[in-house]
């Protein structure tokens, strides 16, 4: 069906087609209404979900984890400062390898308060164990919200799909949803090893380990990071061919014999485009490498891609605050380090707290990264 | 007791135990600074007891509490609190 749907109510209505077991969440701008709206499909019985409705984002993901360790399927939703309250228990979650699905509308953190856009709250959360899908359009948040539960129970990991705050997560644009039975077919039943409340096989969910095996478990739960790569593309194949949609993990657009690339995640890509075709037309060679996936870090194919191009652009949606530069900027760059003959890339911080950032921005951008001159480490785009 | 430690490869997924072998083997109650004090005489045998404990060690015979697995409870005090007819009462343990 062809409608037209802002990216919160295209995301709640791939969780009512999902069907969860379990749904705990509590509202935060700009996500609210992802729950919001589920919590109607709960209440006029169009789903079989137990829904959660909890105190706090911490609470929120606790209670995923124990559904999940009851082998159910479980979703949640938050942003921002909620995000950073379940900062603690997504450890947890991704340590028991739980595949928990969460859509995140990003939002910037405080402070100062701001309500908008950025990628603060879930890049924040890099380190915590979970897949991370940065996404462009409303279209490509619910086909990956959808594909992320099956990657999820196939990687034993949980995983966040996140679409830009405002920017995505309010701005209606034209969709094309599946059937409800096209996605319960595709994504099948989960097939837990255990459940928590099968009392005839008692497990111990949580164990404490001490100096000789912690190491042990965690270095299991980096293979499984590591093993992910493989499951997204069999799962976003798989999708693309019941569907007539694929996604790559990394994507160039009209990057062939390009000077200058711009690295973006998320809603930027669409005006990057604009910007990259605008100068294509005047002869320049610009390009887009649109990064979808940002954990696990593809660093394999980002090599093989960027060794290509003599000049690189990488745009951070968000700032690390560590006195360098932005944080996909430094993993790339690390990334680059092994290559015998390495282009130079340029750090850009945009966008911060839902900043506008125009095809004007990319453009001036485009031209700073093509013209291989630029004085300062980090470029803040836009800040007066 | 010495064991081989097992590789990262031959652990379980998650860190959940299956096994319980190895959890009986470590005695918890080695944690304990209260212990809890079960009066037979008070307890109505509710059971409120034995469903509350986080470390089963609320004895149970033929449906009834019996007493407390000293080898196992922490000490936390749950079912002192939880008894509505304070049959449990936490004591200071001696050394």
């Amino acid at each position: 069906m062809i409608l037209a749907k802002t990216g919160n109510e295209a995301l709640a209505y791939a969780m009512k087609q999902i069907n969860p077991d379990v749904v705990a969440a509590y509202p935060i701008t700009p996500s609210t209404e992802i729950v919001q709206l589920f919590s109607n499909y709960v209440a006029d019985g169009e789903v079989d979900t137990e829904f959660v409705p909890v105190e706090s984002e911490h609470s929120a993901m606790t209670a995923c984890i124990g559904a999940a360790a009851c082998g159910r399927r479980v979703m949640t939703a938050t942003a921002s400062q909620g995000l950073a309250l379940m900062h603690e228990m997504l450890f947890i979650a991704a340590g028991l390898r739980l595949p928990i699905v969460m859509a995140v509308a990003s939002r910037s953190l405080s402070s100062p308060l701001n309500i908008h856009g950025d990628h603060s709250d879930s890049v924040a959360s890099r380190d915590s164990g979970w897949l991370q899908f940065f996404c462009e359009t409303v279209q490509e948040g619910y086909d990956t919200l959808i594909m992320a539960v099956k990657i999820a129970e196939r990687a034993y990991l949980p995983a966040i799909v996140a679409i830009d705050g405002f920017i995505l997560s309010h701005c209606q644009e034209r969709i094309e949803t599946l059937e409800d039975r096209a996605v319960r077919e595709f994504l099948g039943q989960p097939k837990p090893n255990y459940n928590l409340l099968d009392w005839r096989n008692p497990i111990l969910v949580g164990p404490a380990t001490l100096q000789d095996y912690y190491f042990e478990f965690k270095r299991s739960e980096i293979e499984g990071m590591r093993r992910a790569l493989p499951v997204i593309e069999e799962v976003q194949q798989e999708f693309g061919q019941r569907f007539g949609r694929y996604y790559p993990v990394l994507e160039e657009y009209r990057c062939e014999d390009a000077e200058a690339v711009l690295v973006v995640m998320g809603s930027a890509c669409g005006t990057c485009r604009v910007a990259v075709d605008q100068l294509r037309a005047e002869g320049r060679k610009v390009g887009l490498v649109k990064l979808r996936v940002f954990r696990p870090l593809v660093h394999n194919l980002l090599r093989t891609s960027l060794a290509k191009f003599p000049k690189i652009g990488v745009m951070d949606r968000v700032d690390a605050v560590n006195s360098y530069g932005g944080p996909l900027f430094t993993e790339i760059t690390s990334v680059l380090y092994d290559l015998p003959e390495r282009p130079k890339v340029f750090s850009y911080v945009y966008g911060l707290g839902g900043r506008e950032f125009s095809p004007e921005d990319a453009r001036m951008v485009y031209e700073q990264v093509l013209s291989g001159k630029k004085d300062e480490l980090v470029t803040y785009v836009g800040v007066r | 007791m010495a064991r081989k430690l097992k590789g990262w490869q031959e652990l379980p997924c998650g860190a959940i135990i299956s096994d319980l072998q190895a959890v009986k083997e470590n005695k918890t109650g080695a944690w304990r600074s209260l212990r809890p004090v079960w009066n037979n005489e008070k307890c109505r045998q509710c059971l409120l007891c034995w469903i509350y404990c986080p470390d089963s060690a609320i004895l149970i015979q033929d449906g009834k509490v019996v007493g407390i697995d000293y080898d196992y409870c922490k000490g936390c005090g749950i079912c002192a609190g939880i008894c509505p007819a304070k049959a449990i009462e936490m004591e200071k343990e001696k050394k």
